[in-house]
């Protein structure tokens, strides 16, 4: 065990996989410089130019060509940037990477991986700060993991390399300096098993990626015992766990940075009410972004932002209906 | 002499692999018509000189990334007539399990990795498989076909500039036909065109006559060579001729009739057979690789129509392995 930033972590998950297996390599812009968070940095003098490949500003052609890849037996790790890019190259992506495998019958598979740092960070205002995972949820072939903690982002990162599915990894921007405790040696996670972060009968809280910490601290702000799901992943996601939970509490709370309306909270609430029945919840509300975009000056940014205060506002709300 | 007749060997090769792609897309189109064959077909007859000559320059090994337009590309890289018949029919047995129909036709045993039905999608698809070859040590090289319309889209300046980059071993084919659609390209493109733009981003492009099958080949196993070279990328800018319309049900209208009728008569296979004839092959043995080419894909198409449906599963596999859907309750 050994305490790192989230970056760090996932730094080490992939040179681990890139000596284990030496078909793992990666494209992306600024690459060989490191990354601009730092999670490539020292991958390209151990692995050289051939294998931690820094492409020109052709986000189409970072994905296309890491599907073309996957298609030949590599097993590429795109990386976009920040998730905001992915925009320009949502055709490979949705139309081709998702739908390969199918279309052509289960006779190549897109085993890649696309690295999407999303979220709020530092005032990036509103076309550096998007979270889209509610579309990449909803689009059928991909897994969507959304790590919340430097442990997961390690795990995760190594399920996604060597999995055979196209994997959307969504890191959140605000996280990467964020600091936990590592096992020395991770494993990978599987997918669609959720971690369950703190225990109560209060009520049921779900959330994932950035908002994971907020959450964590604003459940204890709240001083009210509840059961705590950071999901991990979101398409597999770990219905399992909670339904179960939110059949004990009847009550549920979602929480996530996206924006609220048709965000992922949505099908949480929904799949919850379809298994409970429409009578089966004494509360349940979502706590996300106005469907607004995210603005520049800190102090408009920090409205729109999830605080531990207003999880705890929400907390104490849900558990007293 | 032993060299000339295995060079009418390899030219005979070439006269059996237009003719089958020519009988089947008559087959295809047909049975679109009629209504036998599902959604849509587009057909690239008086096109096959292209697909032909570029891929009688490929080992199985290497791979293509094709187009919409993509039957005479995988007949050509080899592919199964029969199983891609029964593609276009939907039906059990068909090379992608009749998940893909006509424009997602695949056959990844020999290379061909896949019709695509976004126009300009195959170029970084190629770019990557390129790398990937790089990374594998493999000895392979990539053609990547696409019509003249595909230079307007933004991933074929990515391509471009990627695989020249990186000195990719990819052949760029841009096969133009002359038409987007229903519209003419040129009236849409500006500038100097698809080799101008190609030679702009540093890969050297090399015009040709796409509906003479010898020419290509001519240009391709020249371009091929340099590529198993280490040249770097290369582009074949062949100029042909669609006959049919955008779709097997296009009448286009919006062409004059002399014009096409002017192409019938630049018909890549009759050139060639002209060609053959006058080296001495005799005029029966030709019309009997023709009559075979017919003959093979009018039972391909009857072979179709009495195969099975898929099994219904089908429709709820092979789309992911974490997170599949179910069947409905
Ligand atoms: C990105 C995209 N835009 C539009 C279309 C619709 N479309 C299908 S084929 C076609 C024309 C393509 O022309 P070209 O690339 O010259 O190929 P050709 O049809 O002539 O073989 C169009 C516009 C498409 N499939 N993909």
């Amino acid at each position: 065990m050994a305490r790192m930033t989230f970056a760090e972590a996932a730094r080490r998950a992939l040179a681990e996989e890139m000596r284990r297996d030496p078909l793992v390599w990666a494209l992306g812009e600024d690459l060989v410089q490191g990354g601009i968070f730092g999670q490539y940095r020292g991958l390209a003098q151990e692995f050289g130019a051939e294998r931690i490949v820094s492409t020109p500003i052709s986000e189409s052609t970072i994905m296309g060509a890491g599907l073309g890849a996957a298609l030949c037996g590599t097993r590429p790790v795109v990386e976009m940037r920040i998730a905001d890019f992915t925009l320009c190259a949502m055709d490979e992506l949705v139309s081709q990477i998702a739908k390969v495998r199918y279309m052509f019958g289960g006779q190549g598979r897109a085993a890649l991986v696309v690295r999407m740092p999303q979220g709020m960070w530092r005032n990036s205002a509103a076309q550096h700060s998007q979270c889209l995972e509610a579309w990449l949820t909803h689009i059928p072939g991909l897994v969507v993991a959304a790590p919340g903690t430097p442990a997961d982002a390690a795990g995760l990162l190594k399920a996604a390399i060597r999995s055979d599915d196209p994997v959307v990894l969504l890191e959140p921007k605000n996280l990467w300096t964020a600091e936990g405790e590592v096992p020395d040696d991770v494993a990978p996670l599987p997918f669609g098993v959720a971690r369950q972060a703190a225990q109560g009968d209060a009520a049921t809280i779900v959330t994932w990626s950035a908002c994971v910490p907020v959450v964590e601290q604003g459940v204890r702000e709240s001083g009210i015992a509840c059961d705590v799901f950071d999901l991990r992943s979101l398409w597999p996601w770990d219905e399992g766990a909670v339904v179960a939970s939110a059949r004990r509490t009847g009550r549920l709370l979602v929480v996530h940075e996206a924006v609220t309306v048709s965000g992922f909270g949505a099908e949480v609430l929904a799949r919850v009410v379809e298994a409970l029945g429409p009578a089966g919840l004494r509360a349940a509300e979502r706590l996300g972004a106005p469907r607004a975009p995210v603005p520049f000056s800190p102090p408009l940014e920090d409205a729109m932002r999830i605080s531990p205060a207003r999880v705890a506002d929400a907390v104490r709300r849900v558990a007293a209906r | 002499m032993a060299g000339a007749s295995n060079e009418t060997a390899r030219r005979i090769a070439m006269l059996r692999d237009m003719a089958r792609i020519r009988a089947f897309e008559r087959e295809a189109v047909a049975a679109m018509r009629a209504g036998e064959a599902p959604g849509v077909v587009h057909p690239s007859i008086g096109q096959e000189g292209v697909a032909v000559g570029v891929c009688a320059n490929l080992r199985r090994a290497d791979r293509i990334t094709s187009t919409h337009r993509g039957h005479g590309h995988a007949i050509a890289k080899g592919a199964d007539a029969g199983a891609m018949m029964l593609e276009l029919h939907g039906r059990a047995g068909g090379c992608c399990g009749g998940k893909g129909g006509s424009m997602h036709i695949a056959d990844f045993t020999v290379g061909m990795l896949g019709a695509n039905g976004v126009v300009g999608a195959g170029i970084p698809i190629a770019c990557g498989a390129a790398q990937a070859i790089r990374l594998k040590q493999e000895e392979a090289i990539v053609a990547c076909f696409f019509g003249d319309g595909a230079v307007n889209r933004g991933p074929f300046l990515e391509g471009m500039n990627w695989a020249a980059l990186y000195r990719l071993p990819v052949l760029f084919v841009c096969e133009d036909n002359g038409f987007a659609a229903f519209t003419r390209n040129s009236a849409v493109t500006a500038g100097g065109g698809p080799a101008v733009r190609a030679e702009a981003c540093g890969v050297p492009a090399t015009v040709v006559d796409g509906e003479d099958v010898l020419a290509v080949d001519g240009a391709a196993a020249d371009l091929v060579a340099r590529i198993r070279a280490g040249g770097g990328p290369q582009f074949l800018h062949a100029k042909c001729y669609r006959w049919e319309g955008h779709t097997g049900t296009d009448a286009a209208a919006y062409r004059p009739a002399e014009e096409a009728a002017a192409a019938r008569d630049r018909d890549c296979i009759g050139r060639l057979r002209a060609a053959l004839e006058a080296a001495g092959v005799a005029a029966t043995e030709i019309a009997a690789i023709e009559a075979d080419a017919e003959a093979e894909m009018a039972s391909h198409r009857a072979a179709a129509m009495a195969a099975a449906w898929p099994d219904l599963g089908a429709a709820f596999s092979d789309v992911q392995d974490s997170g599949a859907p179910a069947w409905p309750a």
